[in-house]
């Protein structure tokens, strides 16, 4: 049992190894079938850790070997297996699984096919050591290695400029996120003395709420939250993101990696929960993501930036969940997210396989008939997203407004509108590309075809699971059975201890209100929409304050105007006054004046062996009369 | 070798100093003033024989005889740089005809 989580780890970095040293000997077909049955393997052993945590209530703690040791500094590098690192196995590895399957069929033409899967089993191995990890550092590396592999994977179709730079944007908007992350340890360190959360959230917990310092702290975390889990301001990478091939965008910029911040604050739930400060900032900010990237999602025009959008929107709802104290609300919401995220983009890259890698939604429609299979996955996934029963959104989306409504009203009726924009944008997204009219793109172009049966099975696979998923916590109105919440209860039972609960169970009327209100006003939504989108003019370019929904709200010019366009200035100062006049004219000067004093003494050397001589017994003499008088 | 030690110690010390001066000058004046390159290489000699001299003499002062030994060190290091130098001239000789110093003066910036 002990050996299972180092297991968990090597088989990933072994298919790395294996498809990165060898990427030109081997078959297209076994590359792909090589790095799945590695993730295969992966699922079976999370399977036996999750079943073996949740039956006995116990962490399973792997000692590797003393990473670092000097003085007082002590870290290990130590595996933990508890119920919520059990929790995000089952999901790493089973959407993982899922998408490298579906690779295979998606990634057969590309001639790269090889490198691109020992990518992704470079990722899956970083983000097993995120989840793992004992303590902060070693969690550090994965985080660090996740957003490597991420790069990688951006940038994958490197002939093409604009896939680097969106590659670079993501690292750097991510180096600025680590940052805080990074100071957030070195204040753990000083003032704990350890790094391993465990240790730390047993110190913290005997701390008062609204301590200082743990504010000072949480907020650092946070920051590196924001930056890998793409909130304000640290968002704008993520669309851009897309640029990667669909596959990565579902398993890395949907369903995973970009969840890591919430994984950390939930570690770090102790923390957390004793700065009311912090989470209320973490609310205002996930509650502004969550509504600007809604909005945003309404009017663009490209699926994969759509679908990213949405991510970004369903992630703010997450960090909204934790701002209100609902940890478990966001595990279950980031639980079900990634099934029917990466569902939807999964569907998406089988429409854009189909079309012949066309993206613009402008250029689709009428694609139900086409490619019905599609459809229907997409049809499901766009349910399961909207938080419409009995699918599993229904139920996690739930649980997260529950929690809002006992807040505040004002929440409560905030959280139901960022759940409505969700409906707005997908269905929107559906209507368009699959019920309006065929566009002439789509007339004209003969080619469309039905996904290979390796996309299709696993897209069917996270279909099945994003309908069924949700019954694992059934509301309080239907049962009193929440099998999630009883799941996660004891990793955040200190948490709840230090601080009263917000995650109570409303009253019956009230939970009726929450549930019907926004189901009614959904179906409204879908019906308007489905007037508003199946028809010839529903895309027409938008005007007022929607132009400025569909330019994003400007962020990426404002923020090329506060940072990139000043520090250009200041690098173009620094290049041409201070390193090409200053430093330079200072650096030549040396060397001129080597050339002009060498010049001058060089006459000395006259080829009179006479003066040598003279030269040199005078020399002698005077050392020597030197060495008598000093 | 008791009695050549004190036959020695007969004249005294200060002689030998002023002689050896006396030595080493002229070898200085020779190599400064010649402009014979076998002359220069001679008088250059004559300072490193004065300077044997020396240490013999101090060595048979002191009743020490490791400035004697040091001398035969001195003297094959110098018989081997002789072989050299003179091979030196010789070469220069056969192709320049001439051991002058003022005329040898190519080598220069």
């Amino acid at each position: 049992m002990q050996l299972l989580p180092i297991l968990l780890i090597v088989f990933p970095l072994l298919g790395f190894l294996l498809l990165g040293l060898t990427q030109k000997l081997m078959s297209k077909s076994t590359a792909g079938i090589l790095a799945s049955s590695v993730i295969f393997i992966n699922l079976v052993i999370a399977t036996v850790l999750f079943n073996f945590v949740s039956s006995n209530n116990e962490t399973l703690t792997t000692f590797l070997f003393n990473w670092i040791n000097v003085g007082s500094l002590n870290i290990p590098f130590e595996f933990v297996v508890d119920r919520l690192s059990a929790l995000m196995l089952l999901i790493i590895n089973g959407v993982g699984l899922m998408i490298h399957i579906y690779s295979i069929g998606y990634m057969k033409e590309d001639e790269a096919n090889n490198r691109f899967f020992s990518y992704l089993n470079l990722f899956v191995f970083f983000m097993l050591i995120l989840v793992l990890s004992s303590n902060y550092l070693v969690l550090f590396i994965g985080w660090e290695g996740v957003g490597l592999s991420s790069y990688l994977l951006i940038g994958f179709w490197f002939k093409d400029h604009a896939n680097n730079d969106a590659a670079k944007k993501a690292f750097i908007y991510n180096r600025i996120g680590d940052l805080g992350f990074l100071i957030a340890m070195f204040l753990l360190y000083t003032n704990f003395h350890s790094l391993t959360i465990s240790e730390i959230a047993a110190k913290a917990s005997t701390l008062e709420i609204g301590n200082p310092t743990l504010m000072v702290i949480t907020l650092c975390l946070f920051v590196g939250a924001t930056g890998k889990s793409a909130q304000i301001p640290l968002f704008t990478w993520l669309p851009d993101a897309m640029a990667g091939p669909t596959p990565v965008s579902a398993l890395i910029h949907a369903a995973t990696m970009v969840t890591a911040g919430i994984y950390l604050i939930a570690r770090s739930s102790v923390l957390f929960v004793l700065s009311p400060i912090t989470l209320n900032i973490i609310l205002i900010i996930g509650t502004t993501t969550a509504i600007v990237a809604g909005l945003i999602a309404i009017y663009q025009n490209d699926i994969k930036k759509i679908l990213a959008y949405s991510t970004v929107s369903q992630l703010g709802f997450l960090f909204m969940a934790v701002g209100l104290g609902s940890f478990t609300g966001a595990m279950f919401h980031l639980f079900t997210h990634a099934f029917f995220k990466a569902l939807l983009f999964l569907a998406a890259g089988s429409v854009i396989h189909a079309l012949n890698n066309e993206q613009d939604i402008r250029k689709m429609g009428g694609l139900s008939k086409k490619i019905p299979a599609t459809f229907a996955l997409f049809v499901i996934g766009t349910i399961a997203i909207s938080g419409l029963p009995p699918f599993a959104g229904f139920f996690s989306k739930e649980l997260i407004l529950g929690v809002a409504y006992e807040h505040s009203l004002t929440m409560g009726l905030v959280a139901t509108l960022v759940s409505l924009l969700t409906s707005i944008y997908m269905f929107r997204l559906l209507f368009v590309v699959f019920l309006k009219p065929e566009s002439d793109a789509v007339k004209a172009n003969h080619h469309v075809h039905e996904s290979p049966k390796t996309m299709l099975l696993p897209m069917s696979i996270l279909a099945f699971f994003s309908m069924v998923v949700g019954f694992i916590n059934i509301p309080a109105l239907f049962s009193e059975n929440h099998q999630f919440e009883n799941y996660l209860a004891p990793i955040f039972e200190i948490s709840h201890k230090l601080v009263p609960s917000h995650e109570t169970i409303p009253n019956v009327t009230e939970e009726w209100s929450i549930l019907l209100l926004p189901l009614l006003v959904i179906v409204s939504i879908i019906l308007f929409s489905y007037k508003r989108f199946v028809n010839e003019k529903a895309l027409q370019s938008a005007s007022g304050l929607t132009s400025l929904m569909a330019d994003k709200f400007y962020f990426d010019e404002i923020y090329d105007f506060i940072i990139v366009k000043p520090s250009i200035f200041i690098s173009n100062f620094f290049r041409t006054i201070v390193d090409q006049t200053i430093l330079n004219s200072f650096i030549d000067s040396i060397g001129s004046s080597t050339l002009l004093i060498g010049n001058y003494v060089r006459r000395l050397q006259s080829g009179n062996t006479g003066l040598y001589l003279l030269l040199m017994v005078f020399s002698i003499i005077t050392v020597l009369f030197l060495n008598i008088i000093l | 070798m008791e009695t050549t030690m004190s036959q020695f110690q007969t004249v005294p010390l200060q002689y030998y100093i002023i002689f050896c001066s006396a030595l080493f000058s002229i070898g200085v004046v020779g190599v400064l003033s010649k402009r014979n390159a076998l002359v220069i290489f001679m008088s250059v000699e004559l300072m490193l024989n004065s300077a044997n001299l020396l240490l013999t003499a101090f060595s048979a002062y002191r009743n020490d005889p490791a400035g004697q030994i040091f001398v035969f060190f001195i003297m094959v290091v110098a018989a081997a740089e002789v072989a050299i130098g003179l091979g030196l001239l010789v070469v220069v000789f056969r192709s320049t005809k001439t051991i002058d110093i003022q005329v040898l003066n190519k080598l220069k910036w």
